[in-house]
């Protein structure tokens, strides 16, 4: 087989890595050592970054690109898919962690935006991109940029699954409500969410958006996660939740275990026993505007 | 061309982690194609007792480190290895198969006898589509999508190897079973799902 024979970077190939994702547990890591306990753990990706959303709400300042040095180390540590948060709108930010081999970008509103009026033309990229949302109109503007993957937004580094809740059912609520439409009032709509017609109409069809769709932001207990999953989303990404725990490995285990059995909760409740102190939690009502980061990059 | 009487076939596909939806729309399609009667199904296997009653079995693409943990705590790790029907295995699913895998933390099934290479190719910027040849698959070329694939990188006696890339052995075959390096269900040709059914059909 010859190389000019293969193709790389494909739409394709981005949505299927995805899709590989699904039912899985992606989770925050700062070292190697929390990326081997999540791996161990039964992760099914780590995302890289220098302090986990919870710190990066203490320290203040302007939150980038992780170190490469620490994404490296990172992916030298494990074997399953590792990802990279770069600012909304930094593409060299994002060309960077291409280099470096990371095989998922997350173009994050957890970190401080570079660009306050586009995102990243993801389309340049060999790279896959997961992009977060908070309702139909963000998500489907953000796959039209060419992300793989959408992940809910809910309100990062709080603990409080209240703001990722609100985003699914904002999600879901809007593909439901599509499936009562004809093809005009879709039409409408889809100017209504400022979004291209063709995806709504897609969405319509599905039944479902047309990438993966994982929920962020807040989770920080088993139940949490199970109950993510079961308002329609495929996986969940965890992130100060494991590591600022009392007890990270035995948190990263039964949520994985959790997801895998969001319907079941026997299973809930008994990885759920004597797991120890959650992360501290944080009431979104009390965020200062300056404070809330779901409103970056709409 | 043979005729074949209408069998039940049932379907179970590995539910734990992965692209499970895509394994079960491409089983439906494929089953739909052959004219397959309504009284076929495919469905979830998430606990021993969803095999009971299934003369076939698919394990998806996903993470075999994460698959592999859940099979054990979802008590799945006998009742597959006994399992009397065929198994089609793509991507983690084919390291799962394997008697022997370059990592440790993945506890493969040992049913078929080969040596699997995980990450073969490198990271997800070297995942690629390929045209592939498929010894015996009638139809020209398969459209190929290998995502993070593993190879096989020697295989036993009882193993037919099907295609093969300079990397390794990207499909192979062994008894009533099948293994992929790639992601059949990704791309919307069967022809390898249908072969791998008609398969199982002349061996009831």
């Amino acid at each position: 087989m010859k190389l000019e024979e293969l193709r790389f970077g494909t739409e394709l190939l981005k949505r299927g890595f995805a899709s590989m994702q699904k039912g899985g547990v992606i989770m925050d890591v700062v070292t190697a050592d929390q990326a081997t306990i999540a791996e161990d753990a039964g992760a099914v990706a780590v995302m890289s970054l220098e302090r986990v959303p919870s710190d990066i709400r203490k320290m203040g300042g302007v939150a980038r690109m992780a170190d490469p040095e620490k994404v490296i180390e990172i992916i030298d540590a494990v074997s399953i898919p590792v990802m990279g948060k770069v600012r909304i709108g930094h593409f060299v930010e994002a060309q960077v962690l291409e280099i470096l081999g990371v095989d998922m970008i997350d173009e994050s509103e957890v970190l401080t935006p570079a660009d306050e009026q586009y995102h990243i033309d993801k389309k340049l990229f060999k790279v896959p991109f997961v992009c977060g949302a908070r309702d139909l109109g963000e998500a489907l503007r953000r796959i039209n940029e060419g992300a793989a993957m959408i992940r809910t937004k809910g309100e990062a580094g709080t603990g409080n699954v209240v703001e990722a809740v609100r985003h699914m059912r904002n999600i879901m609520g809007d593909i439901r409500m599509l499936r009562g439409m004809d093809k005009q009032e879709m039409i409408d709509f889809a100017r209504d969410i400022e979004a291209p017609a063709d995806l709504v109409i897609e969405c319509a069809e599905r039944g479902r958006l047309p990438v993966v769709n994982f929920s962020a932001g807040g989770i920080a207990t088993p139940s949490d996660a199970a109950m993510m999953m079961q308002l329609g989303a495929d996986g969940v990404f965890v992130g100060s939740g494991i590591f600022k725990s009392s007890s990270p490995e035995r948190m990263a285990k039964a949520i994985v275990e959790a997801v895998n059995h969001f319907n079941e909760p026997e299973v809930i409740a008994r990885v759920s026993r004597g797991l120890g102190d959650a992360m501290p939690g944080l009431d979104v009502h009390t965020l200062r505007d300056d404070e809330v980061l779901q409103t970056r990059g709409r | 061309m043979r005729c074949y009487r209408p069998v039940d076939v049932k379907v179970g596909v590995l539910a734990l982690q992965g692209n499970v939806s895509e394994h079960i729309d491409a089983f439906r399609l494929a089953l739909s194609r052959m004219g397959e009667d309504a009284s076929s199904k495919v469905f979830e296997v998430r606990h021993p007792a969803d095999l009971v009653g299934c003369n076939a079995l698919a394990i998806p693409g996903g993470e075999s480190t994460t698959i592999s943990r859940l099979i054990e705590k979802n008590h799945l790790y006998e009742p597959i290895r006994i399992f009397s029907g065929g198994i089609f295995a793509t991507c983690a699913g084919m390291v799962l198969m394997a008697t022997h895998v370059d990592d440790t933390r993945v506890h493969t099934l040992g049913l078929i006898d080969m040596t699997v290479d995980r990450n073969a190719f490198g990271r997800q910027r070297e995942s690629f589509e390929a045209d592939l040849l498929i010894k015996g698959l009638d139809g020209g070329p398969f459209h190929a999508i290998f995502i993070r694939a593993p190879v096989a990188t020697s295989v036993g006696a009882s193993v037919k190897v099907l295609s093969q890339m300079n990397q390794g052995i990207v499909a192979a075959e062994s008894g009533k079973h099948m293994v992929f390096s790639f992601h059949p269900e990704l791309c919307g040709d069967t022809r390898l799902h249908e072969r791998f059914l008609k398969t199982l059909r002349s061996r009831q």
